[in-house]
């Protein structure tokens, strides 16, 4: 009974909350191995990307409350994905046209873009801030659990709870059926194929009638859903605060560089190392082992290794050991 | 490299925010040019083209090469003497600055190579001329991706010219040898059923043998009908299947003729084909 409490307590402390961060840090890492694998360099305003999408979605979600519009048990957000999606793909777009494109035509290294990128970071970065405020706010309605801790000690007679929030289980949802769809894009279709190839070798992509200015285009799209998503997913298991997306960007730069940068496949895996990582090294581990350890064990501290207030170190030290000793990633960083 | 500061990587070489590795060299992808008629002439010519890549030199002067319907022509020459950038030069992927190019009754010099390919161009080019983290089906769809129609028949003909691609078609063409790697090139260039097929060095760094299979299958490609524009390196085997030859020298023309008149000529013979 004491091995069941503490698995218990273990799933919904850590295994839960770890796999909904993993799934959201996931979408979030694709957006930039993508870019990384198709424009060649790794964009720093991903994370607020991320923030102006969910903004979007949170103005429109208010628009729908004040209209009466609801989606009943399921977050009213959900109504609103697709024209934050929308309104981030136009963004995105201009951003191309406006800024990008300026330094394709130059043929400017990639290096280059990479600093453009963290220029536009701030640009967005301010733009959110002025627009919604910077200040904490919640847009989750509807139904707030799949399972309330209650309802489960209820149910089993376990003495720890498992509460799984409908954000959770939202989150991990959507994640499959992001990444199933992505992966058939990319793998079964015309226009993904011409993006793999584009991602392997330009000039040949252009040999074979493949049109450049389109395939960043689709990617810039792709890149706008995937933001948008990960950032409202995030939003409604946590909060939205601009400055926590900007900081979003350093786990999900770890997760896309852990799992090898331009490798979908890797920026999936990398997430989820990264959330369980931050996850396990910042819980305090008394309860579960208080009950998984015989008594005399029993720990009289917290066990937390690190207070919460380091989890950044935690993907930074992730990263750092990465870089060191497989700088490639765990997976072969090969292109998208 | 260049002037431009643009393209100054400032000895960045961190693959973690930035991707290293085969960047497009290409230029004129962005050229919105039209093609306008041009009748007579050769089926494809390239006429007096004078350029260079980027804002630097000038390594083509005056060059002209041509092919008819049928035949295959072949371009020889040393080393540097711009026989990969005259190829590049027909096929629209440097800025020339004199000069044009005309495809059967066309000038097409303002086409952007993407567009060339769609006039009925096929290029293979002498590297990293194959996607290498495609299958080997992929590339050859790839080689398709103009074209709107079901392309299966053409895709069983090229396994039938080459039958070891079927046989590795799941495979990643990267996985293959340098002679296979050169089937899927000339193959995914074939997928577009093009009017006219270029070839800059198929047989560099193959063995021998391979060498020798590949100029069969190129012969074989030719009798279908479609004009051959090839570089090659062996020039004396290259200079017995063309029906025209050109020896390039500093970026200009050193010797024309067929293939048979350029393997007389004492001059030609002398300084390339090593007496």
């Amino acid at each position: 009974m004491d091995f069941l409490n503490g698995l218990v307590a273990f799933l919904n402390f850590v295994f839960v909350p770890g796999l909904a961060y993993g799934a959201q840090l996931a979408i979030g890492a694709l957006g930039v191995t993508l870019i990384y694998g198709i424009l060649r360099f790794s964009n720093f305003a991903h994370g607020d990307t991320m923030a102006f999408g969910t903004m979007v979605t949170i103005a429109f979600t208010y628009l729908f409350q004040n209209l009466g519009l609801s989606l009943g048990p399921l977050p009213t957000a959900l109504l609103a994905l697709p024209f934050g999606i929308a309104g981030t793909a136009l963004l995105l777009l201009g951003t191309d046209r406006l800024i990008y494109k300026f330094y394709r035509q130059q043929k400017a290294a990639p290096v280059i873009l990479v600093i453009v990128s963290m220029g536009v970071m701030f640009v967005m970065n301010g733009i959110v801030r002025f627009l919604i405020g910077t200040e904490d706010r919640s847009f989750l309605d509807g139904e707030r659990f799949i399972i309330s801790a209650r309802a489960f000690k209820e149910m089993t007679g376990l003495q720890e709870g498992l509460a799984i929030r409908t954000s959770q289980g939202l989150t991990v949802l959507t994640a499959v059926v992001v990444v199933a769809l992505l992966f058939w894009f990319l793998n079964k279709t015309r226009t993904g194929k011409s993006m793999r190839a584009f991602s392997d070798n330009e000039d040949l992509a252009l040999l074979s009638g493949i049109n450049p200015e389109r395939v960043v285009m689709v990617t810039w799209l792709i890149v706008a859903c995937l933001a948008t998503i990960a950032g409202v997913l995030y939003g409604l298991d946590k909060s939205f605060k601009p400055f926590t997306y900007f900081q979003l960007l350093l786990p999900i730069f770890a997760s896309a560089i852990v799992g090898g940068l331009g490798n979908p496949l890797g920026a999936i895996a990398g997430g989820f190392v990264i959330a369980f990582s931050e996850v396990t090294i910042t819980y305090a581990w008394k309860k579960v082992l208080g009950y998984w350890l015989p008594e005399s064990l029993a720990p009289d501290s917290l066990v937390q290794l690190m207070s919460t207030d380091y989890k950044f170190a935690v993907s930074f030290a992730i990263l750092i050991i990465v870089l060191l000793f497989r700088p490639t990633g765990l997976f072969k960083g090969q292109s998208v | 490299m260049s002037d431009n500061p643009y393209q100054d990587t400032r000895g960045n070489k961190d693959a973690s925010i930035a991707k290293q590795g085969a960047r497009g060299t290409s230029e004129g992808g962005d050229r919105e040019g039209r093609a306008t008629p041009a009748p007579s002439g050769p089926f494809l010519i390239g006429e007096n083209m004078t350029g260079g890549y980027g804002k630097g030199p000038d390594i083509l002067h005056g060059c002209t090469i041509a092919v008819e319907k049928g035949e295959i022509a072949v371009i020889v020459g040393p080393n540097g003497a711009g026989k990969s950038t005259a190829m590049k030069a027909v096929f629209g992927m440097l800025n020339l600055r004199g000069g044009s190019v005309r495809l059967d009754g066309e000038d097409i010099t303002a086409l952007s190579p993407q567009d060339r390919v769609v006039k009925g161009m096929g290029f293979v080019p002498q590297n990293n001329n194959i996607f290498t983290s495609l299958t080997v089906e992929e590339n050859l769809e790839m080689g398709a991706f103009i074209r709107r129609d079901d392309f299966r028949d053409t895709m069983t003909q090229i396994y039938d010219l080459f039958p070891i691609l079927k046989e590795k078609r799941f495979q990643a063409a990267g996985e293959l040898s340098g002679g296979q790697r050169q089937q899927v090139a000339v193959g995914r260039a074939l997928m577009t059923q093009p009017k006219v097929l270029m070839l800059d060095e198929p047989t560099a760094g193959v063995s021998p043998i391979v060498m020798d299979e590949l100029f069969d299958r190129i012969i074989e490609v030719a009798r279908t009908g479609i004009p051959i524009l090839m570089v090659e390196q062996n020039a004396r085997q290259a200079l017995e299947i063309a029906d025209h030859g050109y020896v390039l020298v500093q970026g200009s023309n050193g010797h024309t003729g067929t293939g048979k008149e350029l393997l007389a000529n004492p001059e030609v013979r002398a300084s390339f084909l090593g007496g």
